[in-house]
């Protein structure tokens, strides 16, 4: 067992846990986005951010990537971390405001606008979906590709994947929520956005190539432009 | 592409227990370009799966998924040459090969590239013709290059390989003179530089007499080893953009005080060597 502080309060957490899993187990609420139980932590988003340390050494980490340690001082909400996390969400709600993931996380930490150039982004990166592939679905069939600005998810070649399954847990898993592996083919597609098994949108004329049925869907009208 | 060919590749990477990156550098010098049917192959022979190649062989620059051209022609746009006027001769090529940067040209002679900075600043403006550099480039002199090159850039070296002339040479980085009148090689001051392998480090000196072999290094001599060289001044690793041209070895790369950038490869006991006289001699 390691014993560590958290916000003041000495707890101890096994040996091997992150911060994220000791802050949790204890109560202490920190918000993910990237992070989900079952897939290896990959920290991506940044939005777990806690301050470690003490004094001028103090320091910024993601909790969802950070060993305990013995003896470690850890604070979840400080004020350096919180002006950190809306930073955070507001650099997310410029790239992809059409999340609701993303949209609830903002409102839940009081931000009403952000100030940098507005996109719209189908993908922030966070990499859930390629894990969800790999390490529950047992398939990489998508993976990152490319680099920098270039960065992007699908399959090898852009072309339909044969170790796809169809199974639909990238898009189930996905904050942006955009269909992923089998854009390719549209009929083969599946849309976890309204998790029916049978999408009642794909007769409906307007989203022929989409199959969805929210009417108008905030993500698909803004990719047909 | 044929299978046997990546099967032997693949084969003798088994062997040395190499990586990734080396199996698909491999790849790509014999066939100029990655080959769908090559990564596929790759990644059935290898067990890794096929998104991880791919995102690897996305990731690098130096990799190609598309056919490229005879001849690779990498203009620098990195900051030093970008202030001496690279975007103009970027522009310049690609005006006159009208082709964009990364494309290649409809006949397939020639695929450009723009490059972030080859280790030769000094220099600048640097433009790598099929590892060939050319120094202080200009507008102008665009055209003569592209010339140049479908007449053979191996021609012309050559003619200029006969000469024999003593070389004053200097760090492609920081312009340092790497040349020792402490010691001599075949009567002429040597060239000092640093070089190490498995962990080892030291001195290497060369004769400066342009056609000559002669080496002294602080290990002896051991034949067959490719080397990592370094400037003895800045430390930077004094390695060129290219291959060799007779056993695919990096090749190393210093400046010419005259003008222009001799290459030499970086295996023990090879010959391959290649000398670009300044943009100014064309
Ligand atoms: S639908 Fe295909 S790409 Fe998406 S998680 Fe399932 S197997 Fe992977
Ligand atoms: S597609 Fe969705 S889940 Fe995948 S990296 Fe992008 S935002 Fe994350
Ligand atoms: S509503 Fe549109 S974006 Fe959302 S899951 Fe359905 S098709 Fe995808
Ligand atoms: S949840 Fe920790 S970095 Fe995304
Ligand atoms: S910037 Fe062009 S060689 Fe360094």
């Amino acid at each position: 067992m390691i014993t560590l502080t958290i916000n003041g309060l000495e707890v101890s957490v096994e040996e091997g846990s992150t911060l994220l899993e000791a802050a949790q187990f204890y109560g202490f609420p920190i918000p993910t986005l990237c992070h989900m139980e079952g897939l290896t932590p990959y920290g991506a988003c940044r939005l777990c951010v806690v301050e470690i340390g003490e004094g001028p050494k103090a320091k910024l980490v993601s909790s969802c990537t950070y060993p305990a340690q013995e003896g470690l001082k850890v604070r979840t909400a400080s004020s350096r971390v919180l002006k950190a996390r809306k930073m955070i969400l507001e650099l997310l709600l410029a790239s992809c405001p059409q999340s609701k993931v993303i949209q609830d996380l903002a409102s839940a930490h009081q931000i009403r606008q952000q100030r940098f150039r507005q996109e719209h982004e189908d993908c922030i990166l966070c990499g859930l979906c390629v894990r969800m592939c790999k390490e529950q679905m047992v398939a990489q069939a998508i993976g990152f590709r490319g680099r920098g600005e270039k960065r992007s998810i699908g399959t090898p070649f852009d072309i339909k994947s044969e170790q796809c399954r169809l199974c639909g847990g990238c898009i189930y898993v996905c904050p942006a929520c955009q269909l992923r592996c089998t854009f390719t083919e549209p009929d083969k597609a599946i849309c976890g956005g309204c998790a029916n098994l049978s999408p009642p949108c794909v007769e409906k004329e307007p989203f022929d190539d989409m199959m969805c049925y929210m009417q108008p869907c905030v993500a698909c009208e803004i990719k047909k432009d | 592409m044929k299978t046997d060919e990546v099967l032997s590749i693949l084969e003798k990477h088994e062997e040395d227990h190499s990586g990734l990156i080396s199996i698909l550098e491999d790849i790509q010098s014999k066939y100029s370009y990655l080959p769908a049917e090559a990564l596929k192959l790759v990644a059935e022979q290898t067990g890794r799966s096929l998104v991880d190649i791919y995102g690897v062989a996305t990731f690098y620059k130096s990799f190609s998924l598309k056919p490229r051209g005879k001849h690779l022609c990498s203009v620098c746009v990195g900051t030093a040459c970008h202030v001496r006027g690279a975007p103009l001769i970027a522009e310049e090529f690609q005006r006159q090969l009208n082709v964009k940067a990364s494309e290649t040209t409809p006949d397939k002679e020639f695929t450009l590239e723009k490059v972030n900075c080859l280790g030769a600043c000094a220099i600048g403006p640097i433009v790598v013709m099929d590892g060939h550099y050319f120094s202080n480039v200009n507008s102008p002199q665009v055209n003569q290059i592209i010339k140049k090159t479908k007449a053979g850039l191996d021609d012309a070296e050559i003619k200029e390989d006969r000469r024999v002339y003593l070389l004053d040479v200097s760090c492609p980085r920081c312009n340092h003179s790497l040349m020792d009148p402490s010691r001599h090689l075949d009567g002429s001051p040597s060239i000092r530089v640093t070089v190490s392998t498995e962990g080892e480090h030291g001195w290497l000196r060369l004769s400066s007499l342009y056609g000559s072999f002669t080496v002294e290094s602080e290990f002896g001599l051991r034949t067959d080893t490719i080397e990592d060289f370094f400037c003895p001044h800045c430390h930077a690793e004094l390695k060129g953009a290219s291959q060799c041209p007779l056993c695919r070895a990096p090749m190393v790369s210093m400046i010419v005080r005259a003008g222009g950038v001799v290459q030499i490869c970086s295996r023990r006991g090879c010959k391959g060597h290649m000398l670009d006289i300044d943009g100014s001699g064309l």
